[in-house]
């Protein structure tokens, strides 16, 4: 059999004399991100023969080139084919072994999603799909790069199991801790820019979420990188007095439900925080929660509404969109703010004025 | 004559003689679900049961023995061909037959990997196929095994981009243990292929995409035997070389003359003097073909 891509033992590429200081490749693009799988599947794969890994052209960027260099024989390179990809990956499933496959989330669960449903929940096999760069994090790659329905997309299939590590610690406390499992996972992943929220993988319990913070006024129930910002949220809020609990809902499918009810009921309000549409996600999700365990705690989704997210840069549309730690902290305050509100506090918390108030200071002239 | 013909003269009958009798089964089949794909069935019906009965390695009583051959049907709406066949090699019971397509059957009108024995692969959607063949070719290599793959494709299905997508990973690869059958029986639901899509040159095409590509009558067994050898003659001779893809020229409906040739019978029901009709006809397969096999 001929191998896949030739990779360096040390991972490196060709450097070109670049002499300004602000030229860059896609070496230098790709730098002082962190992907935490290529190194623990590595690590797994010298004492685990079943594990293979397969990439689609976005070897480097996603640092599975770490496994490609270590493990050359168990690394299968598919070009830019992700639906035969995924379908390979259920054949070498069939004989044995765990395949990992990886490329950005809209190419693997958007493009690829007919592929998860058929070839690996409905037959359920165990191929592990990575989807990094979810969410809006692409920025100003824009909307054919971002992934804001995968979750609401991928719950829906039978069989599969959804995860979403909000940093590489969490990554690697998922990735090791379901190598046995019998069936498909999709790994939700951010875009490896994402500071540390757990020191030691042993802070995350796979059969439940974590409370990151503790306060009793209102829940925020976040999921990837969103729990980062959240974080930042409820910092804000006890500087106003504001108690909030930060919520890491690492897996989405089979949904925490109980978990989350149990917990929105010690609060006054609940604040579900995505880097998705609010259309079936994470909100949606703990809104069915809720209501199957009659906690009547008002909740608001917070995240992208029914539309497509603007171009422009990642931290720049955090912003634009309520989506950093100070705009969630606004949405929390006005929901505690609320007068009498309903069970599902609908309309937005976070307004179009507040949009046209971030884009006045950060956007091009319209 | 030498010996060794002889016997594959016996062989190619035998092989005949199971090809009628699993249209015959075919036809008990549908009669419970009352609905057939008698076209794309009876188009491939040489291909299963040559490959069931003359080339494959596999275990009735051990259907996911490792170092078994695997099979793939890419065109999964054949399958009412395949199940009497299992069923025949003892990888369920008759009886089981018998529930085809009822309310909670293992048995579909799609095969469903999970439930039937002897099924390697769900399949129902077309496109799949041969990037599932390549994961298992590449799987058993991993594992040192000898194993075969065969996929059996339709020549409607290689519309699907996705076959090219596996067809050029394939070659790439030296997948050499993968097998593709085309049944290239000319029709798809709509009409016929070269009006509706063409792919032909089927063979060249592969051929430009890496792969050893050879054309064969499908309804002939001394064709599809003598095509199998060869192939495993190369994989043998050359483990990392190409994979191999077999055009199999064949006739949609073949059997029953009344319908064959004609798209309109992808899904259909032959009822009462129709079905007497259609077991006369495929009793008379071969008659003469045999004669020319000789």
């Amino acid at each position: 059999m001929r191998t896949a891509m030739a990779i360096a033992p040390d991972g490196a590429r060709n450097a070109a004399d670049l002499r300004d200081p602000a030229s860059f490749d896609h070496v230098g693009r790709d730098a002082g991100a962190t992907f935490a799988a290529g190194g623990v599947l590595a690590d797994l794969a010298d004492h685990d023969s079943r594990i293979v890994v397969g990439c689609a052209d976005l070897t480097y960027v996603t640092r599975l080139a770490t496994f490609g260099a270590r493990h050359p024989d168990r690394f299968l390179y598919y070009g830019i084919s992700e639906r035969n990809m995924i379908g390979a990956a259920a054949g070498l499933a069939t004989t044995g072994l765990i395949p990992y496959v990886c490329t950005f989330a809209c190419f693997s669960a958007i493009l690829g999603y007919e592929n998860f449903r058929t070839d690996l929940a409905y037959p359920r096999l165990p191929v592990r799909v990575l989807g990094t760069h979810a969410g809006i994090s692409m920025g100003f790659f824009g909307t054919s790069h971002h992934a804001t329905e995968d979750i609401a997309a991928l719950r829906a299939v039978a069989n599969l199991t959804v995860l979403s590590p909000c940093d590489p610690v969490a990554t690697e406390a998922l990735l090791r801790g379901t190598v046995d499992h019998d069936g498909p996972i999709y790994f939700r992943v951010g875009r490896g820019r994402e500071t540390a929220v757990y020191q030691t993988v042993d802070q995350l319990r796979l059969d439940r979420p974590t409370v990151l913070a503790r306060g009793d006024d209102v829940l925020l129930v976040a999921t990837g990188v969103m729990v980062q910002e959240c974080l930042a949220a409820a910092e804000a809020l006890r500087a106003d007095g504001i108690g909030a609990s930060v919520l890491d809902v690492h897996t989405l499918k089979p949904f925490p439900g109980e978990a989350v009810a149990e917990l929105a009921a010690a609060h006054r309000a609940v604040v579900t925080v995505e880097e998705h549409t609010v259309e079936g996600g994470l909100g949606t999700m703990t809104v069915e929660a809720l209501a199957a365990a009659g906690v009547a705690t008002p909740v608001h989704k917070h995240g992208l509404r029914d539309e497509y997210a603007l171009v422009g840069p990642p931290t720049h549309l955090y912003r634009y969109y309520g989506l950093s730690g100070d705009g969630i902290a606004t949405v929390a305050r006005r929901l505690l703010d609320r007068k009498s509100p309903t069970p599902l506090v609908a309309d937005p918390l976070w307004t179009d004025q507040d949009r046209a108030d971030v884009y006045a200071r950060l956007g091009v002239p319209r | 004559m030498t010996e060794v013909l002889a016997a594959d003269r016996d062989v190619v009958s035998m092989l005949q003689d199971r090809s009628v009798e699993m249209r015959l089964a075919n036809l008990r089949l549908v009669e419970t679900a009352g609905s057939g794909h008698y076209g794309p069935c009876f188009s491939c019906m040489e291909i299963m049961v040559s490959l069931y009965y003359g080339l494959l390695r596999v275990r009735p009583d051990e259907p996911a023995w490792p170092d078994r051959d695997r099979f793939v049907l890419g065109k999964g709406h054949a399958c009412s061909a395949l199940y009497p066949i299992l069923a025949d090699l003892g990888f369920f019971p008759d009886a089981r037959l018998e529930t085809f397509t009822r309310l909670g059957s293992m048995l579909g009108d799609h095969p469903d990997m999970r439930k039937i024995p002897g099924i390697d692969f769900s399949s129902g959607s077309l496109g799949h196929g041969l990037s599932i063949g390549t994961g298992m070719a590449d799987g058993v290599r991993l594992a040192g095994r000898d194993s075969r793959v065969v996929v059996l494709l339709g020549d409607g299905e290689l519309n699907e981009g996705q076959v090219w997508e596996a067809a050029a990973y394939a070659s790439h690869r030296g997948l050499s243990n993968l097998l593709a059958i085309v049944d290239a029986n000319k029709v798809s639901v709509d009409g016929a292929t070269a009006d509706l899509l063409s792919f032909e040159p089927i063979d060249r095409r592969f051929a430009a995409f890496g792969w050893v590509a050879q054309r064969v009558d499908g309804h002939s067994h001394t064709a599809l035997l003598a095509a199998y050898r060869e192939f495993d003659d190369r994989r043998a001779a050359e483990p990392d070389g190409p994979p191999t893809v077999l055009v199999a020229d064949t006739v949609a409906g073949k059997g029953i003359d009344f319908i064959e040739g004609m798209a309109e019978w992808h899904v259909g029901y032959l009822g009462g003097v129709d079905r007497e009709r259609a077991i006369a006809s495929i009793r008379r397969m071969f008659t003469n073909e045999s004669q020319e096999d000789r």
